[in-house]
């Protein structure tokens, strides 16, 4: 009897022969769209929406972008969920054999950039690259960090990141926020511009929900939101005519 | 149902994040410029991230190109330094070095870096030394270079400021005659990158500007540049 075989629309085509090139799998399934990271007064400022796109199929409403890893770090991610969920698992890993030692330390927000920019650019070396971009930052020994790292093992550091879409429509609002008080937001203001950002990503990206969530990292430690609702305005619509017809 | 985002046949590995570096070696100094801006494409990443890297007392790797490779570079060039140092119980030299990254970048002469680095130091007879390379390793030691997405505009302005080239007035054999001192070199350093700042898109947002000598080691200099 003849096993039933599946094409899923993202692998390579047909079966690899040996001697053959290795083929590998290079485009996003599931995917997430921008992610916003901001520095204020008391630490970082993350935000996100809740979605899961499979192509221009709104998939999975309620998929979580920001997360925590270890005491006062944050990840952000946007592109393949998969891609992502493999990274977690292998900082997941690596964080317990480093708590396995039981001498209270445990990695600091650098090492963990540091690690995911590694197995990045490991990644692209082998033209087989985790189909992601990420913002990292957290609060290492009383300072404030934020860096990005994406599929191509590129990194920079800088007060206000964005990925994505976020980069042409967020990262402008958020510098200009920066940039009017000389870098020194308070909570309120850094909570606001992410806000209004991702208002903006929601009128203008195809792939956006008006479910987000924020994320805070401070000297306490980290505090991720409930996916929470976004209020927009549509009615302005109603008076719009023509666009040439 | 197909994900509407596509992509070509293969994955492109490399990407160009811009900026511009410059060296000018004198007689018995050397200065290295470049500017701390990386884009992509139309955006700009971060205003600083600086692209050239301080390594022995007496050396600095300046890069253009794919940064990812550049970072990438520095850290194993870091590393060689590091083992050479413990191997041999002194610092290695501008000439050992120079000849060392050529090697190291041949060896990856089939999946390269995408990079243009620019080695500069004090060499074993005191004097001023800027070694160039291509990204599969290909050295010169030349007097003066420029490099990244700028190149194109600095590199014709200093062979004739500083190489003498097409002028009437100085010959390029006479161009031992006409070294620049140390203040003239640092002063077209900074002119030539704000001309290249209003120009390029790629260069702008801050000026990197390390001086060596043998008796000051490196200094580090950070000047603003336009940032639009």
């Amino acid at each position: 009897m003849d096993p039933i075989t599946y094409k899923l629309p993202h692998t390579p085509q047909g079966i690899q022969k040996p001697g053959e090139p290795v083929k590998h799998i290079s485009s996003p399934a599931v995917t997430g769209s921008s992610v916003l990271g901001i520095k204020y007064k008391d630490g970082l400022m993350f935000a996100a929406d809740c979605l899961g796109s499979y192509g221009s199929m709104l998939k999975f409403k309620n998929q979580h972008r920001l997360h925590a890893i270890g005491k006062s770090t944050v990840l952000a991610f946007s592109g393949d969920v998969s891609d992502f969920q493999y990274m977690q698992e292998t900082l997941d890993e690596l964080m317990n054999s480093e708590r396995n030692w039981e001498d209270d330390q445990s990695l600091g927000t650098k090492s963990i950039y540091s690690y995911i920019h590694a197995i990045m650019y490991q990644r692209r070396s082998k033209v087989d690259p985790l189909w992601n971009s990420y913002v990292v930052g957290g609060i290492e020994k009383g300072k404030p960090f934020m860096g990005y790292v994406d599929l191509y093992g590129t990194t920079y550091e800088a007060d206000s990141l964005a990925t994505g879409f976020g980069k042409h429509l967020a990262q402008p609002l958020m510098r200009k926020a920066l940039e009017d008080k000389e870098g020194d937001l308070t909570e309120e203001e850094a909570r606001d511009v992410l806000l209004r950002s991702l208002r903006v990503l929601f009128y203008r990206d195809t792939r956006s929900l008006n479910l987000y969530q924020i994320a805070k990292v401070t000297g306490e430690g980290v505090t991720i939101s409930d996916p929470t609702h976004l209020d927009s305005e549509w009615e302005f619509g109603r008076n719009i005519r023509g666009y040439g017809f | 149902m197909v994900p509407t985002e596509h992509h070509g046949d293969q994955w492109e590995p490399y990407v160009d994040n811009g900026g511009s570096t410059l060296a000018i070696a004198g007689e018995d100094f050397v200065v290295i410029g470049s500017d701390t801006r990386s884009s992509d494409g139309y955006n700009i990443n971060t205003r600083y991230d600086p692209k050239a890297f301080k390594f022995t007392n007496n050396t600095v790797l300046a890069t253009t190109g794919y940064r990812a490779d550049c970072k990438s570079m520095a850290k194993s060039v870091q590393a060689q330094i590091t083992k050479y140092a413990h191997d041999h119980g002194k610092e290695m030299s501008v000439e050992a070095m120079a000849q060392m990254l050529s090697i190291m970048m041949y060896q990856k002469r089939f999946f390269s870096y995408y990079v243009f680095p620019i080695v500069a130091g004090i060499d074993k007879e005191g004097k001023g030394a800027v070694y160039s390379y291509d990204p599969v390793g290909n050295m010169e030691r030349v007097g003066f270079r420029a490099f990244g997405s700028s190149s194109a505009l600095l590199q014709p302005f200093i062979d004739d400021q500083l190489g003498f080239k097409n002028r009437a007035d100085i010959k390029p054999e006479e161009r031992e005659l006409h070294l620049p001192d140390l203040q003239q070199a640092k002063n077209i350093i900074t002119d030539v990158f704000n001309g290249a700042a209003e120009r390029d898109i790629y260069t702008g947002d801050g000026l990197q500007l390390f001086t060596i000598t043998k008796e000051g080691g490196i200094e580090l200099e950070e000047l603003p540049l336009k940032r639009d």
